[in-house]
């Protein structure tokens, strides 16, 4: 608050243009929301809240994010480990395509997945796929059919249109979270550590759970936060690959546009309240396990 | 979910360590993991995007977007005919949806870069109180569902909204509509010849919805580095006799152009890729459809390879902006270590 700290100009215009845009652009806004939530009596909430098909959608979305951000918190700490301490060749590039699922618009990446996971496409079909490969391999080179055609027809991943293929997609939508969390600690982190605890006769096993996975644990935590937090509200990517059947396969952002197509926007904005309360929650998780393990760091 | 963003290490700033305490088979088994893991979630998704773009070959891909013109000597039957003309109007659909996607972000970007160096001049070079709240709500978009995004603006400025009289007879002019009319009637040679009533449900929605879901990306990728540089070479220009604005454009912004420069892309790739909010605010109409929203669009009437030659252009761009990251992130440990 000191006065010495105000010789540089232009604090009260940046600060009142800064507010300005913020108010008439995200807080009012979001005021709004709230507001015409706050008009709707409780009964009613309850009732649209509880409202089966809402609560299925709920259910989905809340599920799957979980394991969408479950698999990513074991595959994401496995793939930062590899990625920042072994060498191997296109280690650079597959770092590089970490940040892809950033920069690609969430409808592309749903509209691809559909497509992989159909019954005729790279990864839906994956069994009669390698079956016609191969026997197109052995008949150019004259030997014929190799595989029966039906020999691998159970190895298929029909996910389009099944929960699985929106956990899928998720998967896609928020594997740079975890990654790029747990990363820049692991880079810190001093290898005299690891030379230390197995001069003292820790096994490999020991040394990852008592000594490096407490020093990366915040960071894996709140990656995992943020990937689930990320996947409860995403849209685009999710309703390309569902099969949106309400009460069934619908997910709570497809609910909210459903009721504002309907013209029900009382019920749209109490559903987009629910969700903003859960990820504001979220939010507030993360900021705090961070905010406790600096205060840790710096007390140690 | 921002400090993600903003924490991110650049990659391959710091070569692999050596991996002290694994074995070489344990080694092996994680980095084959790893590279099963990124083939099949991202990798092979990508990769098919492409495939399916060209699923027709070069000149089915290039059909997408400019139909074939009739030879005018041919004598064509009903159903050929209709199939010609079917085509030039899905191709004329997608122009316009480019077109219109091209215009938001033209808009979106200079509003987004004002606000963020404004945002981020004042929140890391002066104290006050109240900063760290305003830093967290800079970043409450970030948290917000898209839907909920697109729902907060349509609860606001749409019919029975909170501000919804004025905003459904609210009268702009459409951008696209600009001519030239000669001197004749003003001084001024240009006027538009069609305007929009009302926000919700016209591109002006789609504007405002695109803001707020891109609004946190450039003052986040300025702040962490204002905030290291401090205030001292300021101050010192300062003393020496320069006026603030001087200051800035000679100080300031010299400093930050690389980190500008970054969270200009990550606006861009977002406000071209935005499909949730601003699929809720565009009421589903033609004349609305972004790119992504005409993806959906091809993407429901079953013309799959017409989809993916449009999602081909969006996937090239997050490439490009990949590639840019990159070079950025490269350029800027170059000159720190110089």
């Amino acid at each position: 608050m000191a006065d010495s700290s105000r010789v540089l100009p232009g604090f009260s215009l940046s600060l009142g243009y800064t507010i300005f845009y913020l108010s008439a652009l995200v807080l009012i806004p979001l005021g709004a929301l709230v507001l015409k939530t706050a008009q709707i009596s409780p009964d009613e909430l309850w009732k649209i809240i509880t409202d089966p098909i809402v609560v299925s959608a709920y259910k989905l979305t809340f599920s799957a994010s979980f394991y969408a951000a479950a698999i990513n918190a074991v595959f994401g700490l496995i793939l930062a480990w590899t990625l920042v301490r072994y060498s191997f060749p296109g280690r650079r590039f597959f770092d590089a395509l970490i940040d892809f699922p950033f920069a690609l618009p969430t409808a592309v990446a749903g509209l691809t997945y559909a497509n992989l996971y159909l019954k005729d496409g790279w990864i839906g079909g994956l069994g009669p796929n390698i079956v016609g490969g191969v026997n197109w391999l052995s008949s150019s080179l004259g030997g014929g059919q190799l595989i029966s055609t039906t020999a691998l027809d159970w190895l298929t991943f029909p996910f389009t249109g099944q929960t699985s293929g929106i956990v899928a997609v998720l998967i896609f939508v928020s594997l740079p979270f975890v990654v790029r969390s747990i990363q820049p600690v692991l880079q810190e982190w001093d290898p005299e550590f690891e030379t230390a605890a197995r001069s003292l006769g820790a096994d490999r096993f020991t040394i990852f759970r008592r000594v490096i996975f407490p020093e990366i644990f915040p960071a894996w935590f709140s990656g995992f936060g943020a990937a689930f937090a990320r996947s409860i509200g995403e849209y685009g990517s999710v309703i390309f690959i569902a099969a949106n059947i309400p009460g069934k396969s619908q997910i709570a952002p497809l609910q909210i546009v459903t009721k504002l197509d309907d013209f029900q926007y009382a019920a749209a904005s109490a559903i987009g309240v629910v969700l903003l309360i859960v990820s504001l929650l979220l939010l507030f998780v993360i900021n705090s396990i961070e905010r406790f393990s600096r205060r840790h760091e710096r007390a140690a | 979910m921002a400090g993600v963003l903003a924490s991110k290490a650049p990659p391959g700033a710091i070569a692999a360590r050596p991996a002290a305490t694994e074995s070489a088979l344990g080694r092996r088994i994680l980095i084959g993991i790893t590279v099963a893991f990124l083939t099949l979630f991202i990798l092979i998704p990508l990769i098919n995007v492409f495939h399916q773009a060209f699923a027709k070959g070069l000149d089915g891909y290039l059909a997408v977007f400019f139909p074939p013109e009739p030879d005018p000597n041919a004598v064509l039957n009903y159903s050929q005919k209709r199939r010609l003309a079917e085509a030039a109007t899905q191709a004329t659909r997608t122009w316009h949806s480019i077109g219109l996607t091209v215009a938001v972000a033209s808009i979106v970007i200079p509003l987004n870069v004002i606000f963020g160096l404004a945002a981020a001049w004042a929140t890391t070079k002066f104290e006050f109180r109240g900063r760290t709240l305003l830093t967290v709500l800079i970043d409450l978009p970030f948290s917000v569902s898209p839907v909920v995004a697109g729902l907060v603006f349509v609860l606001l400025l749409g019919r029975n909204g909170i501000f919804g009289d004025w905003a459904t007879q609210l009268v702009w002019p459409d951008i696209f509509s600009l001519r030239w009319v000669g001197f004749g009637e003003s001084f001024w040679p240009l006027a538009f010849e069609r305007t929009h009533t009302g926000i919700i449900f016209t591109p002006l929605a789609i504007v405002i919805a695109t803001i707020f879901v891109t609004f946190p990306f450039v003052a986040r990728s300025l702040a962490p580095l204002m905030a290291n540089l401090g205030p001292d070479e300021e101050t010192a220009a300062l003393s020496l006799g320069a006026s603030g604005w001087r200051t800035f454009f000679k100080i300031t912004l010299p400093n930050v152009k690389w980190a500008l420069l970054y969270g200009v892309i990550l606006t861009l790739t977002r406000a071209f890729g935005e499909f949730g909010a601003v699929s809720v605010v565009s009421g589903h109409i033609d004349v609305n459809d972004t790119m992504p929203l005409r993806i959906e669009k091809l993407w429901n009437e079953y013309n799959n390879q017409a989809a993916f030659s449009v999602a081909s252009v969006l996937t090239f761009l997050a490439l490009v902006s990949l590639v840019a990251k990159i070079a950025i992130e490269w350029k800027t440990t170059n000159e720190a270590k110089r």
